[in-house]
């Protein structure tokens, strides 16, 4: 497939914002039962509102995908049958409840809902409806690819898997450096599940790549056509400027490309990020834990952008020789 | 229930291009606003068509074949286009089976063009929204044309009559007997998106003949020799003769 810059940010982007709230939200949840030494409200607040932000920078990369943005809200109405369309629905609602998240920490609402005795159970209530939303968004984000069957690449949990820990990845890493500002004293916590993530989301991320190495393609040449011969080659295509069929699909770049994007992704994503928070928490250097996020979302651009380029879809089998 | 599509017979199609050029002719001039062009009569010409022919070789020299394959919308009976679109935009009408596209709520996502296999989706670049074969839906109920001539612009211009165009689920129909009683197959049945057009194959008529039947072996006159006696009865001959 062709990737498109808008998607590539569109996920990217609402990864980082998802797996931030998902960051700040353990760790808050955490603090109410004293594992963790709690933070006040404004912490929550402000990491919720960035979250936030991220979601709706990724929200505004979106339109730069439709042609027709000024009539994306009819996009909500097909959630019955439309993994895209209930991403449409689970953006806003995640984007609510963050904001939500943030008010409700801002002022510092309380309330003894349960009779637990413990502060912070308004916050509680609001960031679990908010991490369940979060995940329902990373399960459709994932599905909106992993739905599509004949995109054989995709067509594997492993997509949704990926979207989720990816996103977990690089929230946390970001979380680590705004801790390392904001509030130092649970900088460990986040850099720690961190690295942890990093390493599930390279496990994860190398299973789809040893999967899709071995991938057989259902359909080809002879069951495009319906002609029974092995050989049977394409002389014409029907045109010779290019059409939308030859745009769309093709990624347009040599193999060798496609390879080092792949090898640069690999360690921007995964060792390079992992060495810096462990130097993060070796050395107590917030400079590291910057880097380490910077790296990873440069490299999670590269990933995206390998992602899409690495799916063949099965059209192509119409569209091999000009003329 | 009626689902209407094409028959395409590749042993008659000899590749000319006429059902493109009447598809983008009719499909430019209709109501929808024309069909995107790109430097049509310049460089690296582009655009949106419905319809496009293909040129395959089969085989290898000398035991080489030609084949032109026609390629639109197969408007499939299980179209994975139609429920990933968010906007309900593309749908598949209930009374005829025809897949179409409501270009007026379409957003131009793209997604359907993803979700279909056979890659006949073609987006508009200056409208800004997916197209497809319609089946020319704004010709064949069109009670101005007469009777004869409510079929799709492809159908009508085929020098070759190689196209079909009918209701595939009514059994008696030309086309279901042609797919029928013709060999007619589907594209890419293992995605299972039941696809409603079909192309008939390439067909050679060939006689199998076996060698008793080119050397006479048993002739029946040396077999039961009715030369050999001469009747002397009075025959009917004898008295016309």
């Amino acid at each position: 497939m062709h990737p498109a810059f808008s998607v590539i940010f569109l996920t990217t982007l609402i990864g980082v914002g998802q797996g931030l709230f998902l960051a700040l939200f353990s760790s808050q949840t955490y603090s109410i039962v004293n594992v963790l030494p709690a933070q006040p409200g404004g912490y929550y607040a402000l990491g919720g509102l960035i979250a936030l932000g991220f979601l709706a920078a990724g929200l505004v990369a979106s339109f730069f995908h439709l042609g027709h943005p000024e009539r994306a809200w009819r996009s909500a109405s097909q959630w019955r049958t439309s993994w895209l369309s209930r991403e449409v629905i689970a953006l806003p609602l995640v984007m609510g409840l963050l904001f939500l998240y943030a008010v409700v920490n801002w002022l510092e609402l309380d309330a003894d809902l349960f009779g637990w005795r413990l502060h912070g159970q308004v916050p509680l209530i609001v960031g679990a409806l908010g991490a369940a939303a979060t995940l329902g968004l990373f399960l459709c984000t994932g599905m909106i690819y992993g739905a599509v069957k004949f995109l054989q690449t995709w067509a594997t949990p492993l997509t949704v898997l990926n979207y989720f820990l990816l996103g977990s990845a690089s929230g946390f890493v970001f979380a680590a450096a705004y801790a390392a500002f904001k509030a130092p004293n649970v900088v460990e916590f986040y850099a720690a599940w961190a690295m942890v993530l990093i390493v599930a989301a390279f496990a994860g991320r190398a299973a789809a790549l040893l999967r899709n190495a071995r991938i057989k393609q259902v359909a080809n040449l002879q069951t495009a056509i319906g002609i029974r011969h092995s050989k049977v080659q394409q002389r014409a295509m029907g045109f010779m400027g290019g059409s939308y069929n030859t745009r769309e699909y093709r990624h347009g770049k040599g193999l060798a490309f496609l390879k080092s994007v792949k090898w640069i992704f690999l360690a921007l994503v995964f060792p390079i990020p992992f060495l810096l928070l462990w130097l993060g928490l070796a050395l107590g250097s917030s400079t590291a834990y910057v880097a380490a996020f910077a790296v990873q979302y440069v490299g999670l651009l590269f990933e995206r952008w390998f992602f899409f380029a690495q799916a063949d879809h099965p059209q192509n089998l119409y569209y091999q020789v000009v003329g | 229930m009626t689902q209407l599509a094409l028959v395409i017979d590749l042993n008659v199609c000899v590749g000319c291009h006429a059902c493109v050029t009447s598809c983008k002719q009719w499909n430019t001039s209709g109501q929808a606003g024309p069909l995107f062009d790109d430097h049509p009569y310049d460089k690296d010409p582009t655009g949106t068509f419905f319809n496009r022919v293909q040129t395959y070789e089969i085989g290898e020299f000398p035991n080489t074949e030609t084949l032109h394959f026609p390629k639109s919308c197969l408007h499939c009976e299980e179209p994975p286009c139609v429920p990933v679109c968010p906007t309900g935009a593309s749908y598949k009408r209930k009374e005829d089976g025809i897949v179409l596209v409501d270009y007026d709520k379409c957003i131009g996502c793209k997604y359907c063009s993803w979700a279909c296999p056979y890659g006949a989706r073609e987006f508009d670049e200056k409208q800004k929204v997916m197209k497809k074969c319609t089946l020319c839906v704004d010709r064949i109920y069109d009670q101005s044309i007469p009777e004869d001539r409510r079929k799709p612009a492809c159908v009508i211009s085929c020098p070759t009559s190689a196209r079909l165009f009918g209701d595939v689920h009514d059994p008696e129909s030309e086309v279901s007997i042609a797919i029928r009683e013709g060999g007619g197959y589907q594209l890419m049945p293992e995605w299972g998106s039941k696809p409603a057009n079909h192309y008939l194959p390439r067909r050679k008529t060939k006689m199998r003949i076996h060698e008793d039947e080119l050397v006479r072996a048993d002739n029946p006159l040396k077999k039961e020799d009715i030369r050999k006696e001469k009747s002397t009865d009075v025959t009917l001959d004898d008295w016309l003769m």
